[in-house]
């Protein structure tokens, strides 16, 4: 009998499995897909501090970019794609430079290294960005990954800790005991003693969370991204306008975009990013296309010249106050969340998975801002 | 018969032909480098799927020779690496 079932093999159950079995526990993950097939391989493996307001989920990113740092040296080298590219984020009016400068002032203050990058510098660090931006500031500390091959390398490092992965199992409900504790979980073929479940399915995890007896409100905010052709390092970092902070808080149900791009180690530009919350409806909407390439080539003059191979869209777990759920359920004792983290699954994850493995150990880690209770 | 131009060579295609098509019938196997080791490359999955067939036509890299409708006239270059060596990095 495993001391925890994790549900889901994406990057967030992946961590939550790793650090819980380094901590000595036998571990069991179920995933009814396939490894990394859900929302973690359809962003761009972003590791991003420069996108948070100082808060609860800046103190878990720059703790699990410290983490994500440490699992490069523990996994081996350059085993996920690791790299510390840094961020820089533009602004195009004076009013967006002024807004993006005491944005990052507030984030210099909660830790965060920030570098202003004056309008006639800004291409020293991005030689084709357009020439007539007003400012910019840079992140030294954003960093990215290939998400997928993390997620496998997590995993794998779990397994060889001991813990099993099982694919092709889809949780439909808990068991409980006469104290109300949970005893098992079932799948769709099998049931699985255990004490202990963590919640860790992403969009999916308010429909996981209520087959468990513990529903929260996770929904899916959909995002498009364009994939060009392979094309020389001609965007040396995250590139980003200062509007997709607003975009991310924003609660707008329509159609929002920002520009975002960056480049892959297998060479083809990136380009997003848009937020709409139309369900888990995947149909290819031109329009959003169109909207984040003529956004983008507004950035980077270039792109007009550059084919798109490909497109891609998924759905980032939001939670109604964007922040992640994570912690011990109210309601179930013995069910445990870790999902929810919108856009920004990735990056929290190491940091997500070392405080659920804190709490599965006994531990009892500060949560209020994340705490499932706060749904209950 | 109707040409086009490859590295300067006149290729024949019959009508409806694709680039790719032509160029394997005039026994040319690969016309692109890879981006890392600079391996030669050519037709692959010939269904436009896999990019294994990028070629340069009338200056525009990353055209897929088993897509692209053979026509007279046509500058068709091989293709270093990304086939983008005119951006700046």
């Amino acid at each position: 009998m495993p001391d925890v079932v994790v549900v889901g093999a994406g990057i967030v159950g992946a961590a939550c499995a790793y650090y819980a079995a380094r901590e000595g526990l036998s571990v069991t993950v179920l995933e009814r897909g396939t490894v990394g097939g859900g929302t973690t391989s359809r962003g761009e493996g972003n590791i991003l501090v420069s996108d948070k307001e100082p808060g609860p989920e800046l103190a878990l990113a720059l703790a699990s970019r410290t983490r994500w740092l440490e699992l490069a040296a523990e996994l081996g080298p350059d085993r996920f794609e690791l790299e510390e590219k840094g961020g820089l984020v533009v602004a195009a009016s004076d009013g967006g430079a002024a807004a993006l400068t005491r944005f990052a002032a507030g984030q210099r203050a909660a830790g965060v290294e920030t570098v202003a990058v004056s309008a006639d510098r800004l291409r020293d660090h991005e030689p084709n960005l357009a020439p007539d931006l007003a400012a910019g500031v840079l992140y030294p500390q954003d960093m990215q990954v290939q998400p997928v091959l993390a997620a496998v390398s997590l995993l794998a490092a779990a397994r060889s800790l001991g813990a099993a992965v099982v694919r092709g199992e889809e949780v439909v409900a808990a068991d409980r005991g006469p104290d109300g504790h949970l005893t098992a979980v079932r799948t769709r073929t099998g049931r699985y003693p255990t004490g202990a479940v963590v919640n860790a399915a992403g969009t999916w995890g308010g429909e996981v969370g209520e087959r468990l007896g513990a529903p929260i409100p996770v929904l899916p905010r959909r995002g498009f991204i364009l994939v060009t052709e392979p094309l020389p390092r001609v965007v040396r970092h995250k590139v980003y306008t200062a509007d997709y902070v607003d975009n991310v808080a924003s609660d707008d149900a329509g159609l929002e975009t920002s520009t975002v791009i960056e480049g892959t180690r297998g060479g083809t530009v990136l380009i997003g990013a848009s937020r709409e919350r139309v369900g888990f409806d995947s149909t290819m909407s031109v329009e959003v296309l169109r909207r984040l390439a003529t956004l983008a080539i507004r950035i980077f003059p270039f792109l007009a010249a550059v084919r798109l191979m490909r497109t891609y869209c998924g759905f980032r777990p939001y939670c109604p106050d964007h922040l992640p759920v994570i912690g011990p359920d109210p309601r179930v004792p013995g069910v445990f969340h870790a999902c929810g983290h919108e856009g920004a699954g990735i990056g929290l994850a190491p940091g997500t998975g070392a405080l659920i493995s804190e709490l599965l150990t006994g531990g009892r880690p500060d949560l209020p801002a994340f705490a499932p209770a706060r749904f209950a | 018969m109707t040409d086009f131009s490859f590295d300067g060579k006149p290729i024949p295609f019959r009508p409806g032909q694709s680039v790719g098509a032509a160029l394997t019938g005039a026994g040319i196997r690969s016309w692109r480098s890879t981006r890392r080791t600079g391996r030669p490359r050519g037709l692959f999955c010939g269904i436009g799927v896999c990019f294994d067939c990028l070629v340069v036509v009338d200056a525009r890299p990353n055209e897929r020779a088993c897509l692209r409708l053979a026509e007279p006239g046509m500058d068709v270059r091989t293709q270093q690496g990304t086939g983008h060596d005119d951006l700046e990095i």
